[in-house]
C-alpha cells in the first residue's frame, strides 16, 4: 500500500504493538519527496539510523521513522559500499539535523551537503573510524589504541556590542547528567542557546551487536534508567514484531501498569524539582515523599524501584496476586488526594506561579516543526498520545481498551508543562485502577525462538514522549542492530528554543519543565 | 494565610516506614559521630543511564533528609569533602572527571556509585567507555547496585567517612 500518495510501497507489520509500516526508498530523491510529504501532513521526524548490511547484502543502509497520523512509517534506503551518501533532510526537518551527524560519526554515512559538524564524536577515534562497522574491531586493533583527544566544538557564535558567551558543562551544578550549554547573552537576558551533548556516550549502539535476546533485554533497560519500563516495552515490541509472537492481554497490561508507575514516578519527581527551582523548598519535600512512598512499593511489589528487568520480550516476568493489586488501588487513592491538595497549592501560590506563567514559551508550530512529541508537545496544544484515539489512529492493546484521555494545555510555557504533568498523573491513577480491576486471567509469557532476519520497530509513549526501538535479528537469531530512539532527540532543540528572550536565572527551572535524557540521546 | 496554610502540612506530613527510619536514624548518628561536622559531596554523572541519579536525589527526600543532619550536596569540586561517582567513566567524560578530581581539595573521597562505577557494569570498557570510576581516578569505596537503593547510599558514605578516620 502507498502511504500519504507518494511512490514508496509498504506494508505493515504484524503483531500487537503500535502500526508501523516498512518500506524501501529507491533513492535519496524518493526518500526526500516522503519526507516534505510527511511534513506536509504535519508528520514528525521519528528517528534516523544507520547499519551496516555489506556481510548480509552487500551495502550500507539508512533507517528513517516518520509519525504520521496513521502510525509510523519506517523508511529504509540502501547505499552503496564506495559512497554512502544521502540527500539532508534537515531543512524538511530541522530535527534531522543531530540525528544524521550521529549516523554519520557511528556507521560513516554522511549527508551531501547540510552541517557536517560531528556530534557523538568528541576525539576519542578517529574520524575515518565508524564503531558500527562490522570489521571496527579488526580495523581497530591493527591501528593500535586511539588517544583520547577532546575536541574544540564550533558553537554559532554571536557577536554584536555587549554579548557575550556563557559556557556550562559537561559538569552540571547538580545531580544530573553531563552535558554542555553554550549560552550567548546580553546582560542577562538570553540570546541564544546551543547544545553540545555525546558526553554520555558509553557505546551502548555496539554492545548490542551478537547479543542474545536476553542479554539485549536487560541492556535496554539501562538506556535511560528513568524511562526503563517505556524502553523494556519498546524493545519487546520489537523483537516480538520481528519473531512473530504476541503476548498476552494479561502480560500487556501488567506492562501498562508498570508504565503508567513509571509515569507517575517521574512527574511526581518533576513537580517536587519545579517547585524547588522556583524556591519552594515546601513543593520539593512534598512530592519528593510521595515519590518515595511510591517507589517502596514498587520495590514491594516489583522486586526494584524502578521495575527494571521486569518487561521482558515475549511478556513479562513478574505477576501480582490479589493483595498486591489491593495495595495499588489503595495507593493511588491515597496519592490521588494529596497530589489534588498539593496542586492547589501550587495553583494559588503567587510566587510560584509568577516564576511558571509565560516562562520557558514555545507554541504549537515551532513543536509539529522540531517534531517534538510527549508532555513538551502537549503543552502547546497538540492533542498527541500515542496511547489515546485520534481520528484515524487506533491506540495498541491494552490502551485500546482503556480509553486514554490526553492531557493538554495550550499556553507552552512552564506553567502548562506542570499542568500536563498535573493531569497526567489523574489520567495514570485512573488507568492503574482501571488496570487492576479488569486484570484478566492468562499466562505471563509466551515462548519466544528468535527468527533468523527478523526485523521490527517498537514504539511506546514514554512519560517523557515517544520511545522507539528498532531491531533487526541476524541469520543465527543473535541481534545485528538495535537502535534506541529518545523522545530527547527532538526535544533538546525545543529547549533551546523555549530559553530564547527568557533571563539565564530561568534557564534552571525551564530545563526542570522538560527535563531531558542525557544518556538516552548520547547512547 | 498561604504561608500558614503551607506551613501546617509541612507539619503534618506522614513518617516513613518504622523500618527504614530506625535504621536511617542510627546511620545519620553514625555520620556524626564519626565526622562531628558537615559533610559536602560534589556528585559527578561521568556515564550513567541516571538511575544512579534518581536515587541519589532521592537521599534529598524527606525520608532520608541527608541535607537535615549536615550532608549537603555542593554545586563545586571545590567545595566538596567527597566526590561520589556514578557510571562507567565514558571516554568523553575522562578529561572532565580528571579535571573534577584535580579540583577537590585534600583531604578528599571518593566514592563510586553502582555497577557500573564499581566494575564497568553491561558497559564495561570499550571505544567509548573506560570502565570502572578506579581506572580513571583513585576511589575508597565502591556501592554496588543497579541502581543502588537510598540506605546503600547511606552506608557506602558512612563507610568511606570510616576509612578517612
Amino acid at each position: 500500500m502507498q502511504l500519504l500518495d507518494e511512490t514508496i510501497a509498504f506494508t505493515l507489520q504484524s503483531g500487537v504493538g503500535a502500526p508501523v509500516w516498512f518500506g524501501r526508498a529507491a533513492d535519496g530523491e524518493e526518500l526526500r519527496r516522503f519526507a516534505a510529504a510527511a511534513r506536509r501532513f504535519d508528520g514528525r521526524m521519528a528517528a534516523i539510523w544507520g547499519s551496516d548490511e555489506r556481510q548480509r547484502d552487500g551495502g550500507f543502509r539508512l533507517h528513517c521513522v516518520f509519525g504520521l497520523n496513521q502510525g509510523h512509517a519506517w523508511v529504509s534506503l540502501d547505499l552503496p559500499v564506495d559512497a554512502p551518501a544521502y540527500p539532508d533532510l534537515a531543512d524538511i526537518f530541522p530535527a534531522a539535523n543531530r540525528m544524521q551527524r550521529a549516523t554519520r560519526d557511528m556507521v560513516g554515512i554522511a549527508t551531501t551537503g547540510g552541517d557536517q559538524r560531528p556530534w557523538l564524536r568528541h576525539g576519542a577515534w578517529p574520524a575515518d573510524w565508524y564503531p558500527l562497522r562490522h570489521d571496527a574491531a579488526q580495523l581497530a586493533s591493527e591501528r593500535g589504541d586511539f588517544p583520547n583527544a577532546p575536541s574544540d566544538y564550533d558553537f554559532v557564535r554571536v557577536g554584536g556590542e555587549g554579548a557575550h558567551e556563557i559556557p556550562v558543562g559537561p559538569i552540571h551544578a547538580g545531580i544530573i547528567e553531563p552535558g554542555h550549554f553554550r549560552f550567548s547573552v546580553i546582560g542577562e537576558k538570553v540570546l541564544r542557546l546551543e547544545q553540545r551533548l555525546g558526553y554520555q556516550h558509553k557505546g551502548v549502539e555496539k554492545l548490542f551487536i551478537g547479543m542474545d535476546l536476553a542479554a539485549g533485554a536487560r541492556l535496554v533497560g539501562r538506556i535511560s534508567g528513568d524511562s526503563t519500563c517505556a524502553y523494556a516495552w519498546a524493545y519487546a515490541s520489537a523483537v516480538e514484531a520481528a519473531c512473530g509472537v504476541a503476548p498476552s492481554l494479561r502480560a500487556l497490561m501488567l506492562r501498562a501498569l508498570m508504565l503508567e508507575r513509571e509515569r507517575v514516578a517521574n512527574h511526581l519527581g518533576d513537580l517536587g524539582a519545579l517547585g524547588n527551582d522556583a524556591a519552594l523548598a515546601f513543593g520539593f519535600t512534598q512530592f519528593m515523599h510521595l515519590k518515595e512512598l511510591w517507589l517502596r512499593l514498587n520495590a514491594r511489589l516489583f522486586g526494584h524501584r524502578f521495575m527494571m528487568d521486569r518487561i521482558v520480550p515475549g511478556g513479562v516476568a513478574l505477576d501480582l496476586e490479589a493483595p498486591a493489586l489491593a495495595a495499588i488501588i489503595e495507593q493511588c487513592d491515597y496519592i490521588g488526594r494529596e497530589v489534588a491538595t498539593l496542586r492547589t497549592i501550587y495553583d494559588e501560590h503567587a510566587g510560584l506561579q509568577d516564576r511558571f506563567l509565560t516562562t520557558g514559551a514555545i507554541d504549537a508550530d515551532l513543536a509539529r516543526e522540531l517534531s517534538l512529541t510527549g508532555m513538551g508537545a502537549r503543552a502547546t496544544g497538540i492533542i498527541f498520545d500515542g496511547r489515546a484515539y485520534r481520528q484515524g489512529f487506533t491506540p495498541p492493546p491494552p490502551y485500546r481498551m482503556l480509553g486514554v484521555r490526553p492531557a493538554t494545555d495550550d499556553r507552552g510555557d512552564v506553567a502548562a508543562r506542570v499542568a500536563v504533568r498535573f493531569n497526567e498523573i489523574f489520567e495514570s491513577l485512573r488507568l492503574q485502577r482501571e488496570i487492576v480491576v479488569s486484570l484478566p486471567d492468562d499466562e505471563l509469557r509466551a515462548d519466544l525462538a528468535p527468527v533468523a532476519g527478523g526485523a521490527g520497530l517498537g514504539v511506546i509513549e514514554g512519560w517523557r514522549g515517544e520511545v522507539l526501538v528498532g531491531v533487526a535479528l541476524d541469520a543465527a537469531g543473535k541481534l545485528a542492530r538495535v537502535h534506541p530512539h529518545d523522545p530527547s532527540w527532538q526535544a533538546w532543540p525545543a529547549l533551546e528554543h523555549a530559553v530564547m528572550q527568557d533571563i539565564v536565572p530561568d534557564f534552571p527551572l525551564i530545563n526542570k519543565s522538560f527535563n531531558l535524557s542525557y544518556s538516552g540521546v548520547d547512547l | 494565610m498561604r504561608i500558614l496554610r503551607t506551613g501546617i502540612l509541612t507539619e503534618s506530613m506522614p513518617e516513613a516506614g518504622a523500618w527504614p527510619q530506625r535504621e536511617i536514624e542510627r546511620l545519620h548518628d553514625d555520620i556524626l559521630r564519626i565526622l562531628g561536622r558537615a559533610l559536602t559531596i560534589r556528585e559527578v554523572d561521568a556515564g550513567s543511564c541516571n538511575g544512579c541519579e534518581l536515587e541519589i536525589h532521592a537521599l534529598n527526600n524527606p525520608a532520608y533528609n541527608i541535607e537535615g543532619r549536615g550532608i549537603k550536596f555542593v554545586a563545586s569540586p571545590r567545595h566538596a569533602d567527597m566526590l561520589l561517582v556514578t557510571g562507567p567513566v565514558t571516554k568523553n567524560m575522562e578529561n572532565a572527571v580528571r579535571i573534577a578530581y584535580d579540583c577537590t581539595p585534600d583531604p578528599k573521597l571518593v566514592v563510586a556509585v553502582g555497577d557500573c562505577g564499581c566494575t564497568g557494569g553491561l558497559f564495561g570498557e570499550s571505544y567509548a567507555s573506560c570502565g570502572r570510576v578506579s581506572n580513571v581516578i583513585p576511589v575508597d569505596v565502591t556501592i554496588p547496585g543497579c541502581p543502588p537503593p537510598p540506605l546503600d547510599l547511606l552506608r557506602g558514605i558512612l563507610t568511606a567517612i570510616g576509612k578517612q578516620k
